[in-house]
Parts: C-alpha cells; structure tokens; sequence
C-alpha cells in the first residue's frame, strides 16, 4: 500500500495553507454541512451548471458534485507551479511551430519523425503557415498530480480545447456566496480575471489583416455538446458571440457571421469543435457542423482559429513523453515539472515490461480522453488485465502505461464528517502575445473512497481551488 | 445581434406566451362548462378550446373522438406530445433560452428554469390532487415571473425588441384563439343569441383573461359581445387586445429600425397591419362575421411572422 500525501495533515500537523480552515470544517455541525450542501446542489442546478455525459442515455442536465472542502496551494508552492506550467505551455508552442515548418526537433533526432508526421493529430493543411504570433495553442490545460511536499507530476497536455474552466469559476462563485466570512479570514487570490485574459489572449492574436477593434467569437457544436454550459458561460463573461457553424460563412477573403443587421466579419474564433468538424470541404465532408472554406481563409490570414488545427499532435500521449526534452530543446531550460515515467507499448522492450507488470500499472489509449478505455492494474480484476494484455498485444502503438501514482489527498467532505480523497488538477494557461496564468484550476476529487479515478465521466466531483495570496 | 440569436429570443416569448394561452383557454372551457345545462344534451365546452387552440386533430388521434375534461387537461397541460401544450412551451422557451443564455440575465434564466424544474414536478403529482384552476394559477404565476424577470433586468437593446415583438406577436394570436373559442361553442338555440347564458359564455372569456374589472371600468355594467370584441380587439387601453398586441409589434419594430438605422419589410408590414386595424370599427366587424374576421388575423399574424423571419431571423438579412 503506498503513501498518500496529504494535502491538510503532515507529520500529525495541519499544514500552513490549511491552518485558516481545518477548524471551520472540523467544527462545522454536521446539521449545517448537510443544509449548505444541499444548497450549493440547488444552486449548481438553479444556474444551469451542469454537464452531460457521453453514452449514459444522453441526460443534458447532470450535475457534476461538488464538495465545500476547498483545495490549497500557498502562494510559494504555486509561484513554482506556476512557472512550471508556463514553461510547458511555451514549449508546446515551440514544438508545434517547429513541427509545421522546419521540423528542427525531429532533425536533431530528438524525437521520431513517425510519431509526428504520421500522428492522427497532424494537420497537412497546416503545414508550412505560422499563425499570429506563432502561436498554435492558445489555451493549454496541463493536468497535474502531486504526491509529495514538492513532488508534481504531469499526467497529460490538453492543447486542443480543454474543458472545465467554467468550473473553476463557478466553484469559487459558490463558494464565495455560501461561506463569506472563510473568504474575509483567508486571503484567497481572484480568479474571476480568467475571462478578461482570455479575451485578451484572443484580441492579441488577432490577424493582421484586421483593422480596429477584432471581433472574436467562439464556436460551438450545438447545445446538445456536453459541454455547451462552458460555451455559453465563457462567451458571456466576455460579451462576445457564441455561433454554430452554420452562423458563420465564408464570402471573399472573410469570414462572416449571419446577424439581424446582415453580415458581419469574425477575425478571432475560439473553436471548441474538434478539428475534424471544423470545415466539410477540409476535412470530413459529412460534417454539418463547422463552416466550409474555413481552413482557406484561416491559411490566408483572414481569420485567426483558437487553438489552430492540428494543434493536437502536441497532447498525443505518445508524444508526452518528448515535452521535457522540448522543454530543453526550444528553451535551453531544465523543465520544472516532472513528466510521469511512460512506457509507450509501440516499442518492443518497453511493451515487454508492461505485459509482464500490468497488475501494477496504469495502461491508456493514447488517444483515449475521459477516462474511457484505461485499465488501472492494482484496481482490476483477472479478467480484465487478460483483456488489456489481448488488446495490447493486438496493436501495441495504441497503448502507454505509467506506474500507479500516489495521488495526494484532500480533505473532502463525507458523512462522517471529513476524509481524505484522491485529487488532480488542472490548470488553464493561455498563450497568446502573453503566457498568462489565473493563480488557480479545476481540482478533481475521486469521490469514492479509495478511488483514484477523478474524472467527471467517471463520477468525479469537483472543488474550489484555492491560492493563498502572501505566505 | 447572431440572426439565431434573435430567432430564439423570439421564439421563447412566443412559448412562453403560448404557455399562458393554452392555461387561459383550459379556464374559458372549464368555467363554460359549469353553465346549467338548459339546453340539454350535447355539451362542447371542451372541444371548442381544442378547435380553438388548432389542435383538435392531434387530440382525436391521441384520445379519440370524445372531448372528456380530464384528457382535454392532460393534452393541453401536460402532453409533451402536443407541442403546444404548457408542458411543451415551457419546455421549449426553455430550451430556446438555454441555447441563448448568453442573451439573458441571470434572473430571466433562472426564472425560465424555476418553472421548468417545477413543471416536472407537478407533472409527478397524482392528477386528482390537481384541479383546472391549480394548474392555470401555475401557468400563469410562472409566465408572469419570466415576463417580470424579462421587463426588470434585460438591456434595452435589440434582443429585448425580438423578445417582446415575439411576445406581442403571439399574444395577438392568442386573443384571437380565445375569443374565437366563443364561435366553436354552440348555443343550442340560435334565439338564445344575446341571452343570460350568451352572455354568461362572454364573461368567461373576460373571466379567463382577468379581465372582467378592468371591463366595467371602461364599459359600465352592462356586458353585451360587442362591448366585449370591442374590449378585446380594438381597444388600446385593454392590455390583451390585438390593437395593444399590434401596438406592442409595431414599437418595437420602430425600436429596432432606429437601432439599425434601417427599416425592413417586416417594419412595413407591421405598419400596414395596425392601420388597417386603426380604420375598423365594431359593426363593421360584427357585419363581416366575428369568426371570419378573427381567421383573417390569424393570418395576418403567420404572414408578419414570415416577414420578420426573412427580415431579421434566418440569416439572410443584407
């Protein structure tokens, strides 16, 4: 049985970023945490927070369970996450820049041309453009663990469209109107600035043909998407339009978007649709959802598309392991944050190891999201290793596997009072004329005893996350 | 404002309005339907709001040829198979409104959400707990805390304009629908025109829309069918009539044609509409057939509909 760190408690002491609230929550009467609980569940529901899941017979309207333990970083503790993730963030756009164009790293032999170039994730159609200000991923969630004082690990990049900010905003809303005075005796740094820097964030990459103030938007599958909440909550704190495709078409250089006013010109989209989707005549043909000609008026400098297509070979699980020597190769720094140790099944010995330790380790499909099609070795039954080993021994390349970490834990709210749960993290970096970093992310609470799973698709639940402003 | 916007704008107060209709006519029927039966024998009471309400064919196929109170209630309240039933609309203005919630106030989701979280709820109560007045004073509560929530905290802007244009638009409908009902409900004798018990079926439709004080005050005591179609129809002052209803269109047609600085074929259609309203008086009304004349502006109101949609809602506007 491994350690847990515990996020409150070491060595029998309350730890220095908790001492302001382990007494609030141990001497909370159990009346008043079972009333507040259930207002914060009318809350979520009364705002409309919520958050389908794919194949559980479709229910719009889930809520995802939050708990009023919050999550705590001192201020020194994040200062270093902080500078951690920014680095990643830089490096990423680094690789991606390089990648569609010169492809440096893979002449340096730093990492395997096959990995990139016949990566699902690799856009031909991007190939050779440089976007505004070089920047491919605007928006990158780094998911992180800890499992000690100073251990993080990253579990995976996100450079697409990582979901769950609206979360992280909302969290801290909720928990602000339920517990007023936790937040006049703690000195919690604001995160309500996300919006305005991502509007920021947009406004700098605005393309050059754009003259005065850039329209921005962002785009939308549809409100039957998942997570269209986080569509419509973002485009709202920042007063702009949230479209579907067929809102906006293609006419001369421009697009356009389809008002009560006629026509008018989009220079920035926040896509939140797969690139896939994004334009029938690029891409899949039977798609009704994105907008056709998209794509050419992106690569002439008409339109600037947040995160650029093909943005994806950054985050692929195989190419994970390449981000620390990225790090080294694009910065000539030493990364501040750890990648978890990886086996990547595409390569004979490493596959060999994994078959033989598989009861101990974590395995993933390296295109695999959510929580979907992972096995974690220590948690499963007989049958279900057997079942990896076959689908692993089918097609080795789909599958990596890592080593059972021990996540930390956080108190989290129970019956009984408090317990601790497994937690993981995920902050949201934007990368635009600016790196930019709001000081907190969405935590991710296992809320089953025991569980190390944290997603949401896999009944997760979800918590403030708080960074102390001064030590 | 995105044209998608602007259609589901107006397209949630139009089923929010539709919602209120559909309570108000169950009231019309459930009310006629306490009348002594002088006549004796056939009683249509129910069916005539089904006529009304333009569903009647939907209800035969569902429930068959007899118009039975419970099953009239259940399809205009509760079937979600019927589109316009409340349950339907406020499903729908909800729905309508979630996909635009970046156009709302917080007040104005939240009070479109109350009452569709509360609808199911009711939907679960055991019928014989509810009664036909129950189930309107809820309509009509939580029509009027989203209307509420609407004229307090939305931005003047156009978004507001396509809201209430949907609003005025469906409300004209709507009184239309309502008096009509008085057309499908069949005296039994053609002598009993203008009796105590035409005169009764009258008062219901002013009973239905709260309407009755308001009445007496502009009328006086008397409650004759010409003072009421008169009340209902062209009188500006009377908050549910077409003119107030085209009223209500044309201002904010004019609003939204300053905003933009340019008017459209919807503005002058609006404007054609109401004059043409503007020019009629009661006998002529009488003269050409209430029922008739009621059918000519359920017209009116798709045709406007059309044009509004091509003028600002489908996208093409240039």
């Amino acid at each position: 049985m491994p350690e847990y760190f515990n996020e409150m408690y070491q060595n029998g002491a309350v730890r220095a970023p908790y001492s302001g609230i382990e007494a609030w929550a141990r001497d909370m009467p159990a009346d008043l945490r079972g009333m507040k609980q259930s207002e914060a569940e009318a809350l979520f529901r009364r705002i409309g927070i919520t958050f389908a899941v794919y194949g559980e017979g479709g229910n719009p309207d889930r809520l995802i369970p939050f708990d009023m333990f919050p999550r705590i970083f001192a201020a020194d503790e994040w200062a270093k996450l902080e500078r951690g993730i920014k680095q990643r963030a830089r490096a990423l756009n680094c690789f991606l820049a390089d990648v569609y164009n010169r492809g440096e790293m893979v002449r340096a032999g730093k990492i395997p041309g096959h990995l990139v170039y016949m990566n699902d994730a690799y856009e031909v159609a991007v190939a050779g453009f440089t976007p505004p200000q070089g920047v491919f991923s605007h928006i990158v969630g780094i998911d992180l663990v800890r499992t000690g004082p100073d251990e993080f690990f990253v579990l995976e990049d996100n450079c697409r469209t990582p979901s769950g900010v609206s979360y992280m905003l909302q969290n801290r809303e909720i928990t602000m109107r339920m517990f007023p005075q936790l937040f006049h005796d703690n000195r919690v740094a604001p995160v309500e600035t996300y919006p305005a820097e991502l509007k920021r964030t947009m406004d700098s990459v605005a393309p050059k043909k754009c003259e005065g103030e850039p329209t921005c938007v962002i785009l939308t599958p549809g409100h039957f998407n998942s997570a269209y909440y986080e569509h419509s909550f973002l485009a709202d704190m920042m007063g702009i339009e949230l479209v579907e495709g067929h809102d906006l078409f293609v006419e001369g250089d421009f697009v356009w978007m389809r008002t009560t006013e006629g026509p008018k010109k989009v220079d920035v989209i926040y896509r939140r649709l797969d690139d896939a989707f994004i334009d029938p005549l690029c891409f899949r043909p039977d798609s009704m959802l994105g907008v056709p000609g998209l794509m050419n008026v992106y690569r002439s400098g008409g339109v600037t598309i947040c995160s650029a297509p093909g943005a994806g070979v950054a985050d692929d699980k195989a190419i994970y392991t390449y981000v620390p020597e990225m790090v080294r190769f694009y910065l000539g720094e030493e990364p501040i944050l750890k990648n978890v140790p990886t086996w990547q099944c595409a390569k004979a010995d490493e596959c060999k190891y994994v078959l033989e330790n598989l009861g101990e380790l974590v395995v993933k499909e390296v295109h695999g999201s959510g929580g979907y099609g992972m096995l974690v070795g220590p948690k499963s039954t007989k049958e279900e290793i057997a079942f990896f080993r076959t689908k692993i021994e089918d097609n080795p390349s789909n599958y990596i596997a890592q080593p059972t970490l021990a996540l930390s834990t956080c108190p989290t709210f129970v019956d009984e009072g408090f317990a601790p749960r497994h937690v993981d993290l995920r902050p949201y970096c934007l990368v635009g004329k600016d790196v930019t970093l709001v000081p907190g992310g969405l935590t991710r609470v296992a809320l089953t005893e025991g569980s190390l799973v944290v997603n949401s698709s896999q009944g997760g639940g979800v918590k403030d996350t708080w960074v102390m402003a001064g030590n | 404002m995105l044209s998608r916007t602007a259609d589901n704008l107006y397209w949630m107060a139009r089923y929010m309005e539709r919602a209120e209709t559909n309570a108000r006519l169950l009231e019309v029927a459930a009310r006629n339907a306490l009348l002594p039966d002088v006549g004796g024998g056939y009683r249509n009471e129910w069916d005539s709001i089904l006529r009304a309400s333009g569903t009647r064919e939907a209800y035969r196929a569902r429930y068959g040829d007899d118009a039975v109170p419970r099953n009239v209630e259940t399809h205009m309240f509760f079937d979600r198979e019927n589109p316009s039933s409340v349950a339907s609309c406020i499903h729908a203005a909800r729905e309508n409104a979630r996909i635009v919630r970046t156009a709302l106030t917080t007040q104005v989701w939240e009070a479109i959400n109350d009452a569709h979280e509360e609808m199911t709820q009711l939907a679960r109560m055991e019928r014989s707990r509810l009664s036909t007045s129950d189930m309107r004073d809820f309509a009509l509560r939580h029509i009027a805390n989203m209307r509420g929530a609407i004229q307090a905290t939305q931005l003047r802007n156009d978004g507001w304009d396509f809201m209430n244009i949907g609003h005025y638009l469906e409300r004209a409908d709507s009184t239309a629908r309502i008096i009509d009902v008085k057309y499908y409900v069949l005296l039994p004798d053609v002598s009993m025109v203008g009796s105590g018990i035409d005169n009764y079926q009258w008062r219901t439709v002013l009973h239905a829309m709260n309407a009755q004080r308001a009445f007496a005050w502009v009328y006086g005591g008397e409650v004759t069918a010409r003072k009421i179609v008169h009340f209902l129809v062209l009188n500006l002052e009377s908050p549910r009539s077409l003119m107030a209803s085209m009223d209500g269109i044309v201002w904010h047609m004019e609003h939204l044609a300053q905003t933009y600085g340019r008017s459209t074929g919807a503005t002058s259609l609006a404007r054609k509409q109401i004059a043409e309203l503007e020019a009629l008086d009661i006998e002529e009304i009488f003269d050409s057939g209430l029922h008739k004349f009621l059918q000519g502006k359920l017209q009116d109101v798709i045709a406007l509909n059309n044009e509004i949609t091509s003028s600002y809602l489908n996208g093409e506007a240039r």
